[in-house]
């Protein structure tokens, strides 16, 4: 059976980087960026393309910030990296925790 | 003419809270005022399904009266001075948040567990504050059975149109006296519109309500502050209930209010008797004060006595208003013990040969 | 790997949400401390309210504590309470609003310590209300003073060298005590510190919304909670204290479940 794919939106803007949503994703797919956000924390960010979308890191986020997607079947469609939700202008995104996460 | 019985003080206050369309009563058992709730228990569901719950408090108390009149109820709750003194946190709440609901205290005797007796001595806790913070009641203050029974609808009339909570203060002997009085007609519980503020759930077409005394923003607490005072202000302006006996041509004044106003009257008919030119002021309502009754009959009688049932509280609202014009004077009896004409006859006209002297 | 907005956009149009912030739940970010459970707490209560579909039936009290802005959160009628009166202050909503859904949100120190008269009182009146009971051990909001809740030998800013027995008294398990009163008709003791607890601690939420419209008692749901703030801890350690010193004296589950009867009609 093929895996399932899914795919996580992070408001990182309201994310407070209390890595939560890093222990608790099976697929160790979350890390904290190594960038800070208007609030000073480091936010979560999907740094591998693995996930389930299982749901494990919405269920434990105190401040509901992560939106959980899973592939539509019919579409089949590839899915790429999560990224951000409510992104306004002068934020850069960058994903993954290190160099080596990135592209 | 309305429906006449003969009741007492607390069993009128009662029916007139049925009749007056009331939603919700919550209260807790204290001589001498428990008649309120046993009246209550045995007729008021029966005829108008309203909520009536023997509270394991008087904090509890207090506080569902809070929870319903957020949610827009017609409610109230009746004590005597220990359980009022109980409910201060929560009537404190209940004027930051800005819920009108009507609190009902026969006075009795105290400091401490006091005594059961008749007392005036809870002016101060009723028109001063009481709770923290800067709030006012707007305290009513009957004096027969048939004031008992109208205030409690003019009351929650007040408080619905200030959105204030609203303090019937009477005392041990007025909640058990037996007078003749006159009730209102029932009024429909359900016509009475809900507020449009009150927490009924948060529906389509507004903002969800939220009921709260906190700000905890200096600016926005200051703000609110200042909008509180001037709604105070307006009641001053608006709600003063003064009565005023042979003040006309009076030499001289007895001010008194509730039980001891009916003695003040009884004095100055023994003095009227003998040739003294004594009027008698009776404020209605505590706070807002008739301050102004007083200032305009200060220019010219010769003196005040403040008769209560205290060791002199509201005296110094008579002292402010006169503001030194002529001599104030205060005579009380404490302990639960109702003064006699007699005994003020002989105080006045002590003050008299002091004053023509 | 940077990307436009609209690439992204257009992605997530392709697949399907699983998992969001409910409707319900105010757009306004939380004044709570990273990791704090209470965000979680209130999140699953919104969610119960949306799947219910309640959001007009629904007025919720918070009194004071962490949780004292909750009104903020939940876009629902609330009114906040004063210390301890939570369930007064719900009792006097629901006696005149018998068909609306009340619930009151309320910490251990509110609860078990100042409130613990109107909290036995209205349990044992079997007030039709659900009770949402946050117990963290501590008290959060003034600082990390012990709460009657507290483990002994536990730090906190009031029992610096540990809660001692002999001074402090001992842990309070009001949740046991509150299951034993015949107006209690559901009392369970749950957590947020792991997906799978959550997703129980939910399922126990909606067991209180939903009997409610049976009028057969009171619905009480404990989550024990942590404090990463004044526990001195990581919020990840946090949880893992909870698992280690919490949860072992304060076990997860049902303590008082209806019969199968009582609810057939939920």
């Amino acid at each position: 059976m093929a895996k399932i794919r899914g795919d996580v939106k992070i408001d990182i803007e309201q994310c407070k980087g209390c890595e939560l949503c890093v222990v608790a994703c099976p697929q160790e797919a979350l890390a904290l960026s190594k960038e800070i956000n208007k609030q000073g924390y480091h936010y979560a960010v999907l740094i591998e393309d693995v996930c389930t979308g299982c749901t494990n890191c919405s269920l434990v986020c105190p401040d509901a910030v992560i939106t959980v997607y899973r592939e539509d079947k019919k579409t089949g469609q590839k899915i790429p990296v999560a990224e951000l939700r409510n992104v306004t202008g002068d934020i850069k995104i960058t994903v993954g925790a290190d160099e080596d996460a990135e592209g | 003419m309305g429906e006449l019985r003969l009741m007492k003080g607390n069993e009128a206050m009662a029916e007139a809270a049925i009749r007056a369309g009331m939603d919700a009563y919550f209260g807790y058992p204290i001589t001498p005022q428990s008649e309120v709730l046993e009246y209550l228990t045995r007729e008021a569901y029966n005829r108008t399904q309203c909520a009536i719950l023997q509270a394991e408090s008087e904090v509890a108390s207090i506080n569902m009266v809070y929870g319903a009149a957020g949610a827009g109820a017609r409610v109230m709750t009746s004590s005597s001075s220990p359980g009022i003194s109980l409910m201060q946190e929560g009537i404190s709440y209940i004027a930051g948040a800005e819920l009108p609901c009507l609190l009902v205290n026969i006075n009795r005797g105290g400091p401490g567990l006091g005594t059961i007796q008749p007392s005036q001595g809870d002016y101060f806790q009723s028109v001063k504050g009481g709770g923290h913070g800067d709030y006012r009641l707007i305290v009513l203050a009957p004096a027969t059975v048939q004031e008992m029974a109208d205030f409690v609808q003019d009351g929650w009339d007040l408080a619905d149109k200030y959105r204030n909570p609203v303090l019937i203060l009477a005392d041990g002997a007025l909640g058990q006296m037996m007078e003749k009085v006159e009730l209102r007609e029932q009024l429909d519980r359900s016509k009475r519109p809900i507020p449009a503020w009150a927490t009924t759930g948060k529906t389509r077409n507004r903002e969800h309500n939220v009921i709260t005394s906190l700000f905890i923003q200096p600016e926005e607490m200051e703000q609110v502050n200042l909008r509180l005072q001037e709604k105070y202000k307006l009641i001053e302006q608006n709600e003063i209930r003064v009565q005023e006996i042979n003040t006309d041509d009076a030499d001289f004044i007895i001010v008194a209010y509730g039980l001891s106003a009916r003695i003040g009257r009884k004095v100055m008919e023994l003095l009227r008797g003998e040739g003294h030119k004594v009027g008698l002021i009776r404020p209605i309502t505590l706070w807002p004060y008739p301050s102004e009754t007083i200032a305009k009959a200060a220019e010219h009688v010769k003196g005040f006595l403040s008769l209560e049932m205290n060791a002199g509280q509201m005296v110094e609202d008579v002292r402010l208003a006169v503001n030194g014009r002529c001599p104030v004077g205060h005579y009380g009896r404490m302990g639960g013990i109702i003064p006699s004409p007699e005994e003020v006859v002989d105080v006045i006209k002590d003050m008299y040969s002091k004053i023509n002297h | 790997m940077e990307k436009s907005i609209q690439e992204i956009e257009h992605h997530y149009d392709e697949m399907n949400i699983v998992c969001e912030r409910p409707a319900t739940l105010l757009d306004a970010r939380m004044h709570y401390c990273p990791g704090c459970g209470h965000g979680v707490a209130h999140r699953i209560i919104m969610e119960v309210v949306d799947e219910l579909g309640i959001q007009e039936q629904t007025v919720g009290v918070a009194p004071v504590g962490c949780s004292v802005f909750a009104y903020h959160y939940m876009n629902i009628d609330m009114q906040e309470a004063a210390h301890g009166r939570a369930t007064a202050v719900a009792t006097g909503i629901k006696r005149c609003y018998p068909d609306k859904y009340v619930f009151t949100y309320q910490g251990d120190g509110d609860l078990a310590a100042i409130g613990t008269a109107e909290t036995i009182h209205s349990v044992n009146r079997g007030e039709n209300m659900l009770i949402v009971f946050i117990n963290n051990a501590i008290y959060g909001m003034t600082g990390g003073q012990m709460a009657p809740t507290t483990l002994i030998n536990q730090k906190t800013s009031t029992t610096p060298y540990g809660r001692q027995q002999e001074v402090m008294g001992n842990p309070l398990k009001i949740t046991e005590m509150l299951a034993m009163l015949p107006g209690a008709f559901y009392v369970t003791r749950q957590a947020v510190n792991t997906p799978v607890n959550v997703r129980r601690a939910k399922k126990a939420i909606l067991n209180g919304f939903n009997w409610q419209k049976l009028n057969k008692g009171t619905c009480f749901v404990e989550i024990v909670s942590n404090c990463p703030t004044n526990w001195g801890m990581k919020p990840v350690e946090s949880n893992k204290w909870l698992e280690e010193n919490l949860l072992p004296f304060f076990p997860l589950g049902d303590i008082k479940v209806p019969s199968k009867e009582d609810i057939e009609h939920a």
